[in-house]
């Protein structure tokens, strides 16, 4: 379990990747992308979002603030959004971007 | 029935996936009923055109209309889609409308030409069919020259720097000692070996009873998969043998209309591509609304993405795994839908087979009446005519390493 306070996922900047679609559904949404083909489900809105809103944001932190993820669950979303860089659903930012 | 509940929010995936979806994960499209061979146990009893086949407007209003639903891929098939003359096109069509092509086909058409085609385009697979690793196992099933027509595709798609092509094999009682070779024949083309089920659909309701696997060898298939499921696809079809102990990796659920559905050549939409039959028919996407109304209103799909009992396999302790396995390999051998399924590990379904049951009557046959050149020798051993091709998984794309899913 990453210590909340120093994950690294939550201090980057990242953003959805390009070559992926979002596919809203009744549970979440689907991801697919359509370089490795991958595709996964988004099993809840608020991840839906943050993935959405990541790219506006400074930071993950931020970006789970906005989508009103409360902080006791901010690391749990940290390593779901591991998973996602993963399969390069998600891809961290140039550096300019970042704080 | 109860009351319409309200959906869920969060939950298992699987729950979700049992209530449906905006739109389906795994559509089939089954092109043509066209096929220039007569394969024992073709899923669609597929020989002869359907002169009522969609025609190439028809297809890329189809196409347009996936785009618009975001459905990723379809998995194209039939018959042999290839002969079809507006294959190329088509496939053009759905890559450049963002819906990407996963194909079946015998290889027949898989020249050096088409091959150095597929290698420069994106989002196109192609999934050879091949069930034996050796012309006579193969042919006895696929019929005559086609284990060197699959195997001459591959090497061309080898030849154009295709990467990763599939072989696609159903697994049947004459082939599953063959597991090994299979790898290594996939692994010589520089290919991915994918293993399906042989459900008793279409021509394959014939050849069931002598083709598929016998309890000895479905624990022989299932101690494979456990060893080389990292390396196999398997179209998460084998969620049946999960009752042997642990499940295997991908989904265990029947996604018949909830995830699962099929689009034949003249445009009905079936709840799969293993359940050709007027009682699994949803509607047709020529009608007012197209595909989507079919799809997200249809009385059958609402009437499966509905609250599903055990039936006799509820108190079974391997049910929440196994669910009751496939509802085509039951309905198709005149098995209770909500009992076990004809290949149930626990032996349930040996008992059931047993018993009292009146097979259901084919509600469609596009099989070529006379004897053909290609005809299978498993067929000429029959009564009943011949003819086609090939399975399409009804959970292929189903990506076991991304089941894992987020939160
Ligand atoms: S093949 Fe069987 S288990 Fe799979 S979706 Fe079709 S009916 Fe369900
Ligand atoms: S009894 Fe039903 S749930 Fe149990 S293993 Fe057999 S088919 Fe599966």
């Amino acid at each position: 379990m990453p210590d909340l306070l120093l994950d690294p996922m939550l201090e980057g900047a990242w953003a959805l990747s390009p070559s992926v679609a979002l596919r809203p559904e009744p549970f979440g949404a689907l991801a697919y992308h359509f370089g490795n083909r991958k595709l996964t489900f988004l099993k809840r809105p608020e991840l839906v979002i943050v993935v959405r809103v990541l790219g506006e944001h400074p930071d993950v932190r931020s970006a789970l603030v906005a989508a009103g993820v409360p902080p006791s669950q901010h690391a749990a979303y940290g390593e779901a959004l591991r998973g996602l860089a993963r399969t390069d659903m998600i891809r961290p930012r140039e550096k300019e971007l970042a704080r | 029935m109860t009351a319409v509940q309200e959906r869920p929010v969060g939950g298992s995936l699987i729950h979700q996936f049992e209530l449906g979806l905006d739109a389906p994960i795994c559509l089939t499209w089954e092109l043509t009923y066209a096929c220039n061979l007569a394969c024992a146990h073709c899923l669609s009893s597929s020989g002869k055109r359907d002169p009522r086949e969609l025609s190439t407007e028809q297809c890329e209003a189809v196409i347009d209309e996936l785009q618009r639903m975001q459905v990723f891929y379809v998995n194209i098939g039939g018959g042999e889609p290839t002969i079809r003359p507006d294959f190329w096109h088509l496939l053009a069509y759905a890559v450049d409308h963002q819906v990407g092509v996963k194909f079946s086909t015998n290889g027949v058409r898989i020249t050096p030409e088409r091959a150095r085609f597929l290698a420069s385009t994106d989002y196109v697979d192609v999934q050879i069919s091949l069930d034996g690793a050796t012309a006579d196992v193969n042919d006895y099933v696929r019929g005559p020259g086609s284990y060197d027509t699959a195997l001459a595709a591959l090497q061309n798609l080898q030849d154009a720097g295709f990467k990763d092509a599939k072989i696609s094999v159903v697994c049947t009682r004459e082939n599953i000692g063959q597991l090994d070779e299979f790898k290594e024949l996939a692994d010589r083309y520089g290919a991915t070996l994918r293993l399906t089920r042989l459900r008793p659909s279409g021509r394959g309701a014939d050849v069931w009873d002598e083709l598929h696997p016998l309890p000895a060898q479905q624990k022989v298939l299932y101690d494979w998969l456990m060893a080389h499921g990292e390396d196999v696809l398997t179209g998460d079809s084998f969620f049946h043998l999960a009752a042997f102990g642990e499940s295997l990796p991908g989904l265990n659920l029947c996604g018949a209309g909830r995830v699962v559905c099929l689009i034949d050549p003249i445009g009905d939409v079936y709840a799969c591509p293993f359940a050709i039959h007027d009682n699994f028919l949803a509607g047709s996407l020529l009608a007012e609304g197209g595909f989507q109304r079919v799809w997200q209103t249809s009385e059958l799909f609402t009437e499966l993405r509905s609250p599903q009992t055990g039936g006799a396999c509820a108190k079974c302790s391997f049910f929440d795994s196994c669910r009751g396995g496939c509802m085509a390999a039951k309905f198709f051998t005149g098995l209770p839908l909500d009992g076990p399924d004809p290949e149930c590990v626990q032996g349930y379904g040996e008992t059931a087979l047993a018993g009292e049951r009146s097979i259901p009557a084919a509600s469609q046959d596009h099989s070529r009446s006379g004897a053909t050149r290609n005809q299978p020798v498993l067929l000429q051993l029959m009564t009943r005519p011949p003819v086609s091709a090939c399975a399409e998984s009804p959970l292929a794309g189903y990506e076991p390493s991304s089941q894992g899913g987020c939160c």
